[in-house]
């Protein structure tokens, strides 16, 4: 009986390695090619491909935190946050994300000043 | 044999590390910031003038509406009204009441020099039928008053500098240090209170402090410490009314 789960184990962990690569790489096309649109100022086109991007590996930091900026371009200060965080927390130690979030939580903080009624 | 080892996959996965770093783009970006304030029941502005106090040097009422009302003309829809500033002293000290011989109160009130001498003014932001009156004066605008605070201030504390230093072999280097300095400079706090001329009530208000610390030597006229600490809020305050675009960078990674 404990073999027969071992063997099972074992399966799980051969097919989902290949399966979580497999994400990675699609998702990998998604956010390269909206890194490419976005650099021709499509930022709409871009957010959908980083979108999607997400759906498929959940994981990809790259992704969140290039969803991120496109968010705070497109002014939605709130999900930008949530995508910053995100990326961040998959990507603790990643120096551009830091980076890119201090320079958004300047911006946003001013839009969310707490002494103004 | 187990330390090369280790040292041949620590190095690969510096590699690997860079490689897989190398993927990033650095984009300029513009973050549409939204007005705090609906302001598009209004087609003007009546920069009312302040309630202001501190340092002798700096007409705060007068330099604030001034600046206020320059930069809403480039950087607002609004139309800014052209008015003399309004004696808010003296209608604040119309309501309560006082001694007859007292003196003649003005804007800038030289009894105002801290925040606790402006509280017997403040009733006046709140009064609903002053502001109502000036808004039918000046045909139901968005009126813009408050209070300006601009005092001295110092502080010694230890400051972290750079040094250039050269070492025994002539190598350029710089060491951050660690001085204690005496250091003078000034403190600005506005209020800024946002009044429906229509109705002659309170929309909005933002309080904002900013400091500015120079070396104890160092003579810096007042004014240009005021305008110093007023560039800085200025965006903020502007933001309260009109759209803002905040230009910048960020870094797209793969």
């Amino acid at each position: 009986m404990r073999l027969h789960f071992l063997l099972v184990a074992v399966l799980l962990g051969a097919t989902a390695a290949p399966m979580a690569a497999d994400a990675r790489s699609d998702a990998k096309k998604q956010v390269e090619f909206g890194v490419n649109v976005a650099q021709r100022g499509l930022w709409r086109e871009a957010i959908y491909r980083w979108e999607r991007a997400v759906q498929i590996d959940p994981t990809y930091a790259a992704a969140q935190n290039n969803l991120a900026i496109a968010y705070e371009h497109e002014g939605d200060l709130e999900k930008a946050r949530v995508a910053y965080e995100k990326a961040l927390e998959l990507e603790p130690n990643n120096a551009f994300i830091k980076q890119n979030y201090e320079l958004f939580k300047e911006i946003n903080d001013r839009t969310t000043r707490k002494d103004s009624q | 044999m187990t330390g090369r080892l280790a040292k041949i996959a620590s190095s690969l996965v510096a590699v690997f590390w860079i490689a897989g770093c190398s993927n990033y783009y650095e984009i300029p970006i513009e973050t549409p910031i939204k007005p705090k304030l609906d302001v598009s029941a209004f087609q003007r502005v009546l920069i009312a003038g302040f309630i202001a106090g501190g340092t002798d040097d700096v007409d705060g009422n007068v330099e604030t509406t001034r600046l206020i009302r320059s930069q809403l003309r480039t950087k607002s829809d609004l139309r800014v009204i052209d008015a003399d500033v309004l004696p808010l002293m003296e209608a604040a000290n119309e309501d309560k009441p006082a001694p007859a011989e007292a003196a003649p109160a003005t804007a800038r009130d030289p009894a105002i020099k801290d925040d606790k001498d402006l509280e017997p003014y403040e009733h006046l932001f709140a009064d609903v039928n002053y502001w109502k009156k000036i808004g039918e004066e000046y045909q139901n605008p968005l009126i813009v008053t408050g209070t300006v605070m601009f005092t001295p201030s110092s502080r010694s504390g230890f400051v972290q500098r750079e040094q250039e230093v050269f070492t025994a072999t002539g190598q350029r280097r710089v060491v951050p240090v660690r001085t204690y300095q005496e250091r003078k400079g000034y403190r600005l706090k506005p209020k800024f209170i946002f009044i429906d001329g229509r109705t002659g009530t309170t929309l909005h208000s933002e309080t904002f402090t900013e400091e500015v610390l120079y070396n104890a030597n160092q003579a810096t006229p007042a004014l240009s410490s005021y305008f110093e600490l007023m560039d800085r809020l200025l965006p903020s305050f502007l933001s309260t009314l009109s759209s803002q675009k905040i230009k910048g960078t960020r870094v797209l990674l793969q």
